[in-house]
């Protein structure tokens, strides 16, 4: 019995018992991180999985059920219980659910990977590791971390309308960072990011991060972070480096354009969204500089795929264009609620949990500028980078972040180095600041969202580069 | 998978088979877990996601030669274990060294069982159904949004050091909130409890509870930023108790001096005892972590002096000074370190608790309020994160319903803030001036948690923007 043989014993079952429509997933994932701390390995985790998520849709409910058994019986099973599941539903029923219409596809796809990254062996990666880890500590950090992760990720879907695809996907990445502590507060310094960086890529992505020529570096930046001013209090002119613009991008239009939050699904547990749908196509996001794409096809982004868990096809598509706001991430019983036409942006986390909207690769198109042009026009500011804490309302509007690290900017250079630099604002007056925006475009990725009930976590990519925004206020502190 | 001898045999199994691969000295210990989640959502007054799982999952850890490994599958036919046990072997074998290697927990008897409820336990899409009617009828007519959730975990674990124990629990929860909306804007109210029993779970009582807060919400001012007096009601509270969870009272913290926590010093308020007890009956019920190590009651604050640190084998080593493990193992949260499950701030019991008219949680709460001149009533917290892991400043805001208090009197809706404060010094000497009668469970958000809170009065909390910044 094939893993295609499951998912359609599956979603016959399901049809059977009531279902309109159904589609089921079968996932294998094998999964393999290693962490190491002050030059010794902490942690090796080797894991596997395997089962089937069904789907089924009975009169205006969605059930979803999941066992980790691929047999024939087990994969029935959870078809009828996932309609049963969903007939319940109607006990507190609500609008018919449509489903935007998908040609039936029949497909295969695979990421890009030059490098098996469960082929390298665990000595050579323990030894990276140890290696960064070591040399951070001998560099004065109290507490020198490093980590990589590796998710090897098959998927066979069925749907009842007819689809038939199967996919592979590889996904790499890891970082460093260096912890100084201080008499009453720590300082922390990471390299690419905090967790790392990730794609999906094989072990050559973190090859190419060179962990230990960055490790030296950091540890100093750590220590130095202690004694160094403070951000100061006020409203400046800020630049903000490329890897926190792209959790930027994340948090404050990511989750905002996410359709499900715009029509009230997600507003008890992740929020809602500033966005209204009738507004899709007329209201200013940001300046004229914010162009910001839905890409999935990016190769070696993290959230690129070559069809999401409904099976639509990947495809690009424009979110915000010239600072307006024309598109959405979408599911296709999102976008039949609210007139679109597309989906494309549905996932799950496993095949234990629901396929709901998450983001693909969400993120800026170049600027015309450098992050040395930003630094030489900017006579009075802060530039500030590298994610340490972050904060949203259920709305996406309202945003606190705090970086790693900052410098003044004064009379066109770089100044003095900046402790605990943190600034806030409102999503759109925020963007609508933006006046500057480099062309040092890089698709971050962040492999920790969190959405969903059961919680999922989903992996984005985020294309983003440095950019500077005026009047922000900056320095909020407790 | 359905015994917990079957669960406990199938770990004895894997040592068996990791026995034969090794041939040689090995430490090994397997956990089995089996869960059975299911949820029911809840939005725009209709349910639009009801799912369920049933999933067994192994996890195996190795130590051999100095090295160590740890590995999982959800496949539990002969392929899959052999597989998994091969795998982990071969990776013990080629692994750096691990000089930290804590050794494995020792035989040792249970605290007790786990807290299990057959209602819970045989629960059907129905009956989550029903409660979710029931929240929607008693919002009287506004929009509503939530979910319904019960759990039945099932557990064994086995080592080569003789450990062999098995555990079964239950967990029921329900969180909504209700939606006003007006010429103003949308007002959101909640209600939230968790319970081992399902049959302690009342939609109807919840669904009133989050819409008289939603209604209350209507037409809302803002203050300016501020330190204000305040009344934290039991979500809030949640989110105080689940960040001294991770990064206060977490061991690993501690050892590595990224904790606030100083043993032996009154670093809260008298009035603040704080305790972790998984198998207090109405607890999460886990009897035993992830190393095998039992669980029980500890006394992280007593009457404000710090007095104990969550650990497990590996941080308690760390730690030294005669350090054990106090059973907070978590897999998934190995490099973060062991973390709180089941914490409560314990109070006295005063007489009876009733729900009240308005936008107060309960009587308890609103005698907190009738002490405050003036300040600020906050249902929510919302998106909080560490700025200072070691001060543990956060920065988060308020949500789902926030008023000014006035003379002992909630006089008027407010709009949102942010805050960013230093929960330590919210709850310092003096800082409390007072608890709350009922504490309430309230559901983790993310992860196998309860936190058991009551409302709190803190002299003051650090306002820093409004809803406009």
């Amino acid at each position: 019995m094939t893993h295609f043989d499951a998912a359609t014993a599956a979603v016959e079952a399901a049809l059977a018992a009531g279902a309109r429509y159904a589609d089921a997933r079968v996932m294998h994932r094998r999964y393999e991180s290693m962490s190491a701390r002050n030059g010794e390995v902490e942690a090796l985790d080797q894991d596997e999985d395997a089962g089937i998520g069904v789907r089924a849709l009975v009169g205006s409910g969605w059930g979803f059920y999941a066992v980790p058994d691929l047999s024939d019986a087990a994969a029935r099973g959870a078809g009828t219980a996932a309609a049963t599941i969903a007939a319940a539903s109607a006990q507190v029923p609500g609008p018919g659910i449509d489903l935007v219409p998908a040609a039936a596809r029949t497909g295969s796809w695979a990421s890009r990977c030059e490098i098996d990254p469960l082929s390298v062996s665990l000595s050579d990666k323990g030894d990276l590791l140890v290696s960064a880890t070591a040399a951070m500590r001998d560099h004065g950090a109290d507490h020198a971390e490093g980590l990589y992760q590796i998710w090897d990720t098959r998927k066979w879907f069925v749907s009842s309308e007819g689809h038939r695809i199967d996919q592979h996907i590889r996904e790499s990445g890891g970082g460093i960072s260096a912890t100084a502590i201080g008499d009453g507060e720590t300082q922390r310094r990471s390299y690419p990011s905090y967790r790392g960086d990730y794609g999906t890529r094989g072990w050559e992505l973190v090859a190419g991060l060179d962990l230990v020529a960055h490790a030296p570096r950091i540890a100093d930046e750590a220590r130095a972070l202690l004694t160094a001013p403070r951000c100061p209090t006020g409203t400046t002119t800020v630049i903000i480096g490329g890897e926190q613009l792209a959790l930027q991008i994340h948090e404050s239009v990511g989750h905002a354009i996410e359709l499900d939050r715009i029509l009230g699904w997600e507003a008890a547990f992740a929020g809602t969204s500033w966005l209204d749908i009738a507004k899709l196509g007329s209201l200013r996001y940001g300046s004229e500089l914010m162009n910001i794409t839905i890409d999935p096809t990016i190769p070696g982004a993290l959230g690129s795929f070559g069809y999401d868990d409904e099976g639509t096809p990947a495809a690009p598509r424009d979110a915000v264009r010239d600072g307006i706001w024309v598109g959405v991430l979408a599911g296709r019983d999102s976008a039949a609620g609210a007139g679109l036409d597309y989906g494309g942006s549905v996932r799950a986390d496993g095949w234990a949990r629901i396929p709901m909207v998450r983001m693909t690769n969400v993120g800026l198109r170049p600027g015309p500028h450098s992050l040395d042009e930003m630094i030489a026009a900017t006579d009075d500011g802060i530039y500030m980078d590298l994610n340490r804490s972050w904060s949203i309302d259920d709305k996406r509007l309202n945003f606190q972040f705090g970086c790693e690290i900052g410098w003044e900017v004064k009379g066109g250079k770089l100044g003095r180095m900046l402790r605990n630099p943190t600034y806030t604002g409102i999503g759109p007056q925020f963007w609508q600041s933006m006046d500057m925006l480099s062309a040092e475009i890089r698709p971050w990725g962040t492999p920790n969202c969190g959405k969903g009930q059961p919680g999922q976590v989903g992996h984005t990519g985020h294309p983003a580069a440095p950019a500077r925004f005026t009047n922000v206020r900056v320095g909020v502190r407790g | 998978m359905t015994e917990q001898s079957e669960q406990l045999q199938l770990a004895e199994q894997v040592l068996d088979l990791v026995r034969a691969e090794a041939g040689g000295p090995i430490e090994a210990a397997v956990s089995v877990d089996h869960q059975a989640l299911a949820l029911t959502r809840f939005a725009n007054s209709y349910i639009h996601q009801n799912v369920a799982d049933a999933t067994t999952k192994v996890r195996l850890l190795i130590h051999a030669d100095g090295r160590t490994a740890a590995g999982s599958t959800t496949r539990t036919s002969s392929d899959g274990l052999q597989g998994l046990v091969s795998r982990t072997v071969a990776a013990s074998r080629v692994a750096p060294r691990d000089p930290g290697w804590p050794g494995l927990a020792p035989a040792e008897p249970l605290a007790g069982s786990g807290n299990l409820d057959d209602t819970t336990m045989g629960a059907t899409p129905a009956d989550r159904a029903g409660r979710i009617r029931s929240f929607v009828d008693a919002a009287g007519g506004l929009e509503v949004a939530g979910y319904c959730r019960t759990l039945h975990w099932m557990g064994a674990f086995a080592n080569t050091a003789g450990q062999a124990v098995t555990g079964a629990t239950t967990d029921a929860a329900m969180d909504g909130i209700a939606r006003l909306r007006s010429a103003d804007g949308v007002f959101d109210g909640v209600a939230r409890l968790a319970a081992v029993s399902l049959s302690d779970v009342d939609g109807a009582v919840l669904g009133a509870r989050a819409a008289a807060k939603a209604r209350a919400g209507n037409d809302p001012v803002e203050l300016p930023p501020g330190r204000y007096e305040v009344v934290l009601e039991p979500a809030a509270v949640a989110d105080v108790l689940q960040n001294f969870a991770i990064f206060g009272f977490n061991g690993k913290a501690y050892a590595e001096r990224r904790s606030f926590a100083v043993l032996g010093e009154d670093q809260l308020d008298p009035l603040i005892t704080l305790i972790d007890d998984p198998l207090n009956p109405g607890d999460l019920g886990l009897p035993f972590d992830g190393e095998g190590t039992p669980t029980g009651r500890h006394i992280l604050v007593d009457a404000g002096r710090t007095n104990s640190v969550t650990f497990d084998r590996r941080t308690a080593a760390q730690a030294g000074e005669g350090a054990q493990s106090t059973g907070h193992y978590g897999a998934a949260e190995a490099r973060f370190g062991p973390c709180a499950t089941s914490m409560r701030i314990e109070t006295e019991a005063t007489g009876p608790v009733s729900e009240v008219d308005g936008p107060v949680l309960d009587s308890a709460a609103a005698e907190l309020v009738a002490n405050v001149m003036r300040g600020v009533l906050v249902s929510d917290f919302w998106y909080t994160r560490v700025l200072d892991p070691k001060s543990l400043v956060i920065t988060g805001l308020t949500r789902n319903g926030v008023w000014l208090i006035e003379h002992g009197e909630v006089t008027r809706p407010l709009t949102n803030f942010r805050f960013t404060q230093a929960y330590p010094a919210a709850l310092a000497p003096g800082r409390v001036l007072g608890v709350g009668a009922r504490p309430t469970p309230q559901p983790n958000g993310w992860g196998a948690a309860r936190w058991t809170a009551p409302a709190l009065h803190l002299a003051s909390w650090n306002f820093t923007g409004g809803a406009s910044g």
